[in-house]
């Protein structure tokens, strides 16, 4: 049903998502799934629902893995044993994990519009937000929308002259050389003579050295364009790509509230008692006749448990699982523990008012640097209230692992430094912070698995795939590194394994 | 050799004036200066922490202080270079003679006591011909 819904909006085609509709009432036996993360809380879900009795084994004391949202009084240890506790006003969150989601990955929007999870706008590109290169333009944060407009526009003045000379004579025929001309006067913010120039063409993209007003001193004043090789030179342009990927295009929408906003109602779907929180997993076997999971109380350590059932779906990280024993061949412990973990690190701080919107005209979107603290974004959400949490730092890889040697004080400490090298504001309207450097996170160890063409060509396959009664399902076994949609898809398609498994035994 | 510290982020080339240094944070201008000391503790010491005693959590990270597996010195060398399990590789990060430091370091503080030295030599034939750069995955 709803995937001809799907059909007939023309969205399915692109998707690999199918709701699972086949499972439906026909399952029989037990499945025990181990992470309550969106891939074990998709499993559980549906495996439930399919009629299988499905128990869970959590380690945190909440569902939802990385997808987490942290709010006042919140406390959290992270490995090393440095606690921070979140001292944030009422009302206001930040998400140290997944932050947004792409209008295509129909797997994780589909689970929202069925449990009800409101979205709203996530504002990932603002031409008002800044670039800012620390050698480029004395280390003044210039806007992104005339780093843009004159990079496009000299690119467009200078193709535009090459045709002109008739250097594309070889290349295009006369008639596609004057549309080409005509679109790159559109594209470019060019002038009648196919220049990029001061005036009312480039102005219109970069904006105004005063902007057009009312009343008698209304008219505006033309920017000046900055020239081609200066553009290049200060490789502004670097910071500009990111959202002409298919992952960061707009539309991008967030849930509102908080991203645990989708853990909660996976929770709430799932029912009463079958998610088992604070169990560490410390060995899985199996047997022809079923699994067993050996786990400790993360409250009452020492002790071993055990919990057996017919089938097994593990989400648990590989940087974690890769640790545990667990009796799968030989290819498949091989495949576990080539995938190494990205780094990523995160800042998120409340200030005491919304300069950023108050002095700076920037309404969300995402502020790209070449500092240490990597990007900085905006909340797309309280737009015009008093205060805001700003993700003031988003490292990756070397300056992620720079932060993780850190204690939570100093991360947050070097985010004001050098945040207020694009917003001055920072010092004088900080109130509180919360620093999560993913390698310090006990359940995960790490940001997501790191797989590269070799390794994939050579594990993924046996990493996939149904191992007896034991399958594995998250991010890290699909090709969407990181997203919640690759945790859904996957966990999709291992239920699927497991379901027609069983259905083969029944028969069998 | 390959070049120290890839320029990951928005590189910049035009240098015109140095910038402060902050001791915190390796500048890639600088990078080729680093010691064995700093890149454990701008990097080593996020998992294996400042005392090198490891930590635990849903697993763990080992720890580096009294480790006999470091009396092998192909072994830190190798880890280093290829990582294993969730621990990253470091080899498009560091030089040869960055991950001969570093191991160097190891084996000589936090209560080993290795008198063997490691040379970028011994750490060149484990440097892999395939690239393994991260994608410019920011989810």
């Amino acid at each position: 049903m709803m995937y001809q819904a799907m059909t007939s909006l023309g969205i399915a085609a692109a998707s690999p998502y199918r709701p699972p509709t086949s499972l439906q009432g026909t399952g029989q036996g037990t499945v025990l799934v181990l992470g309550a993360g969106l891939a074990g809380m998709t499993a559980a879900y549906e495996l439930g629902k399919a009629g299988y009795k499905v128990r869970v084994l959590e380690y945190n004391d909440r569902p939802g893995g990385r997808t987490w949202t942290l709010r006042p009084g919140d406390a959290f240890t992270e490995l090393g044993g440095q606690r921070q506790v979140c001292r944030f006003d009422p009302g206001m969150y930040f998400n140290p994990g997944p932050w947004r989601i792409p209008y295509h990955h129909h797997g994780v929007l589909d689970y929202c519009r069925r449990f009800g999870v409101a979205l709203e706008p996530f504002i990932q590109v603002n031409q008002n937000a800044y670039i800012y290169g620390k050698d480029a333009f004395g280390g003044k944060p210039q806007r992104m929308r005339e780093v843009q407009a004159d990079f496009h526009g000299g690119i467009a003045d200078l193709l535009a002259k090459v045709a002109g000379q008739g250097g594309l004579d070889q290349l295009v025929s006369r008639e596609d050389r004057e549309i080409l001309l005509e679109s790159l006067r559109q594209f470019g913010g060019l002038d009648a003579q196919y220049r990029y120039v001061k005036g009312p063409d480039s102005s219109g993209h970069r904006g105004y050295a005063k902007d057009p007003g009312g009343g008698p001193d209304a008219a505006p004043a033309f920017s000046q364009p900055v020239g081609l090789s200066d553009v290049l030179n200060a490789r502004l342009w670097t910071g500009l790509g990111m959202a002409e990927f298919y992952d960061y295009q707009p539309a991008m929408l967030q849930p509102v509230g908080g991203m645990d906003a989708i853990a909660k109602a996976f929770a709430r779907e799932i029912g009463e008692g079958v998610i088992h929180y604070g169990a560490k997993v410390t060995a899985i076997a199996q047997d022809d006749r079923g699994v067993t999971v050996s786990y400790e109380d993360t409250a009452s350590p020492g002790a071993v448990r055990r919990e057996k059932a017919d089938w097994c779906v593990c989400t648990i990280p590989l940087s974690v699982l890769s640790q545990i024993p667990i009796q799968v061949s030989a290819a498949k412990q091989a495949a576990i523990a080539a995938v190494p973990y990205m780094s990523s690190s995160k800042v998120g701080i409340q200030f005491k008012r919304r300069f950023w919107e108050e002095d700076d005209a920037i309404y969300g979107g995402v502020t790209m640097t070449d500092l240490p603290i990597g990007m900085m974004a905006y909340p797309s959400h309280g737009i015009g209230t008093k205060k805001g949490v700003m993700l003031a730092s988003y490292a990756f890889f070397l300056e992620a692992y720079e932060f993780t040697a850190m204690n939570p004080d100093e991360r947050i400490r070097k985010t004001i430094e050098y945040g207020a090298k694009v917003h001055p504001q920072f010092p004088d309207a900080f109130e509180s912070g919360m620093a999560i450097a993913w390698h310090r996170v006990p359940f995960a160890m790490g940001c997501f698995g790191w797989w590269t063409d070799a390794a994939r060509e050579k594990h993924y396959a046996d990493l996939c795939s149904m191992d007896g009664r034991i399958v594995l399902a998250g991010e890290h076994a699909s090709y969407l590194p990181a997203w919640q949609e690759g945790a859904v898809l996957s966990s999709l398609a291992a239920i699927d394994m497991v379901h027609r498994r069983a259905i083969e035994g029944a028969r069998s | 050799m390959k070049t120290v510290i890839v320029a990951l982020s928005m590189g910049i080339a035009t240098a015109v004036h140095a910038q402060s240094m902050d001791p915190r944070f390796i500048d890639q201008k600088h990078a080729a200066e680093i010691t064995g000391e700093q890149t454990f503790t701008h990097v080593c010491q996020g998992c294996h922490m400042a005392d090198a005693k490891g930590a635990v959590g849903a697993g763990h990270y080992p720890a580096l202080a009294s480790n006999p597996k470091l009396a092998t010195k192909a072994y830190p060398v190798v880890m280093v270079m290829n990582g294993r399990g969730g621990m990253p590789p470091f080899s498009m990060l560091l030089t040869d003679a960055q991950v001969a430091d570093v191991v160097n370091y190891i084996r000589t503080h936090f209560g080993n006591h290795y008198a063997d030295t490691v040379t970028a030599a011994d750490v060149e034939p484990f440097r892999s011909t395939t690239p393994n750069r991260p994608r410019g995955h920011r989810p």
